[in-house]
């Protein structure tokens, strides 16, 4: 008969404490975060109507709602994704489909892994000394949104390599053996198994490039302009701007009204991620091999 | 085989122009990397040939671009800025986000640990601008309160929230590297009677080690770029820190404060652009040092 000796209780004991000891370090990581969005919610939630979403801000921005600023995180994250998600599919097809693995093909991965390391900051210099300067598109959405899918490339190629990834070896050269080119098995057998994948890799760009601030501050977007944008070359409010605005730039501003932008913006960036991850777990439990 | 070896009809030139088309979408990262040092550099380089001492660049705490008569370049202010809150960060972020991956990775099971990592991917796309927000109107005001100091923006504040935006990411990145660890490791120690602890402890972190050490790496990277939340919560003065309550500003924060004020082509402006290229090259040689870390694990293992 098996007995515990004194050691395999120690051993018990000693696990046990580990296991709490990481669980609270876990919990401890997470609480904080909880309590402020909860902090975020209980302060700006009696801010969000119609008429804040539907509204221009008045009074030097410390009355009225967000609409242009609004508006312009649509326009400046919809003219990134056009920008950025062809580039990074390509750029994914390449590295997924067609790389060798040779010097180039790892020279590419530490460029992509790079560009994601660079601070935002020095993105919105690069975006001023190329787009707003060099290629004299002004401080314009233009500008901004281009500044936003450099940033935002590394995201859509990394998570469309994984999709691309995920097709098994095998349907490619079932594929091959029928005598398709590269692109034919690429179009119509690779691409439509990882299309959801590439999708959730878009959403989740989305959500990244809507509360980017630094790389927008000094390549398109103002501080304050009472009207929405019409095309690409004008400047544009944005959500992200205008919580750093009206928190520390403008004096006398009511306390709940940043609260509430915050919130705005927030719910804007999680619920796209949130988006991201459902469709992820959806994929993973429909997926037929 | 029927056909011959040469095919070249309309699917095959097709192919040929896609492939081309893929490898310059290929190659667009290297480019845009070298494109971001070139064009930096074509902004700041001005000021680096001739205004820059390197001397005063490093030694000297005074940043006065804006003394009318005799402006000073010195960015030891800033780098110790930057330093302090990024350390500070690291300290609350290091042990939080390995223990959070020793519980995900190796205690956590089934749906546990899904939400967990769900949780975790979840906070790190809180935005920066949010973050220093919270530190401006929820942080500042508890500081003052707990401490009874004057004022709540300063290095303690800003490590804080910095530490708290990096974990989620340190996180991740550690618990990928614990994933890395093959199973047959866990199983062998087992099999030898190792308990749970001996295992993780004995077997599993030494196994990991470069993997984690990236992950730290990382985080100290994006602490050292993080902009946002910096210039909101770190109460903006040119200091060198000699305690967690004092004020002061970091590199990212004084291009994002300064740009907007500085004419393009001046002599500030190039000193901001020059302070972007010194940014850019220690996150460069930061994210590189990670990789070859991971590197040698890999070189390692058969």
């Amino acid at each position: 008969m098996f007995e515990a000796t004194e050691l395999n209780l120690q051993n018990q004991r000693r696990e046990r404490l580990f296991r709490t000891l990481f669980l609270a370090m876990t919990l401890l990581l997470i609480l904080p975060v909880v309590v402020i969005l909860a902090m975020l919610v209980y302060k700006g939630g009696p801010m969000i109507s119609m008429d804040f979403l539907l509204t221009e801000p008045t009074n030097g921005m410390t009355a009225g709602g967000i609409l242009p600023a609004f508006v312009g995180t649509i326009w400046l994250v919809v003219v990134a994704l056009i920008a950025s998600v062809p580039i990074g599919i390509a750029a994914a097809l390449y590295l997924s489909e067609y790389a060798p693995d040779n010097w180039l093909t790892r020279a590419i991965n530490l460029a992509v892994i790079n560009l994601a390391g660079v601070p935002s900051i020095v993105h919105a210099l690069f975006g001023v000394g190329a787009f707003v300067i060099f290629f004299r598109f002004g401080t314009s959405i233009l500008a901004a949104s281009l500044t936003l899918a450099v940033m935002a490339l590394p995201v859509v190629i990394v998570s469309t390599r994984e999709a691309l990834q995920a097709v098994p070896q095998a349907f490619r050269e079932a594929c091959w053996s029928m005598g398709a080119t590269r692109w034919q098995t690429i179009r119509k057998v690779v691409l439509p198994n990882s299309l959801s994948g590439i999708l959730t890799g878009v959403i989740l760009e989305v959500s990244r490039t809507a509360g980017e601030t630094a790389p927008i501050m000094f390549t398109g977007a103002a501080f304050f302009l009472p009207f929405l944008p019409e095309t690409v070359w004008d400047q544009t409010m944005a959500l992200s701007l205008h919580l750093f605005v009206i928190s520390t730039q403008v004096p006398e501003v009511p306390e709940a009204l940043p609260y509430g932008v915050a919130l705005v913006l927030i719910s804007l960036v999680l619920s796209m991620n949130a988006v991201s991850i459902a469709f992820r777990v959806y994929l993973r439990g429909k997926k037929k091999w | 085989m029927s056909h011959s070896a040469d095919r070249r009809d309309a699917a095959w030139w097709v192919d040929r122009a896609v492939q081309s088309l893929v490898f310059v979408g290929g190659i667009s990262g290297i480019l845009f990397i070298i494109g971001i040092f070139i064009f930096i550099s074509k902004e700041g380089y001005g000021f680096i040939v001739s205004t820059l001492d390197f001397g005063e660049f490093f030694a000297s705490p005074r940043w006065r671009p804006t003394s009318s008569h005799n402006p000073t370049y010195g960015a030891l202010a800033l780098i110790a800025g930057t330093a302090s809150v990024t350390g500070l960060a690291m300290i609350v972020a290091v042990p939080f986000s390995l223990g959070a991956a020793i519980y995900i990775g190796e205690f956590a099971t089934g749906k546990t640990r899904e939400y967990l990592k769900v949780l975790v991917e979840m906070l790190a796309a809180i935005p920066s601008v949010v973050w220093g927000f919270i530190g401006l109107s929820i942080m500042n005001p508890l500081i003052i309160e707990l401490f009874n100091v004057p004022v709540g923006l300063n290095v303690l504040n800003s490590g804080i929230i910095l530490g708290l935006m990096a974990a989620p990411i340190m996180t991740t990145l550690a618990e990928d590297a614990l994933k890395a660890v093959p199973d047959t490791y866990r199983e062998a120690a087992e099999a030898l009677g190792a308990t749970r602890w001996q295992v993780i402890f004995r077997v599993v972190l030494p196994a990991a080690k470069n993997g984690l050490v990236a992950a730290i790496l990382l985080g100290v990277g994006r602490g050292f770029g993080e902009t946002m939340a910096v210039l909101m919560a770190s109460g903006h003065s040119i200091n060198l820190p000699t305690s967690p309550f004092d004020s002061v500003r970091a590199l990212t924060a004084t291009i994002a404060a300064e740009l907007g004020e500085t004419a393009a082509g001046s002599e500030h402006y190039q000193a901001l652009f020059t302070l972007g290229i010194f940014l850019f090259i220690v996150t460069f040689v930061i994210n590189l040092t990670a990789d070859l870390v991971v590197r040698g694990v890999r070189k390692q293992r058969p």
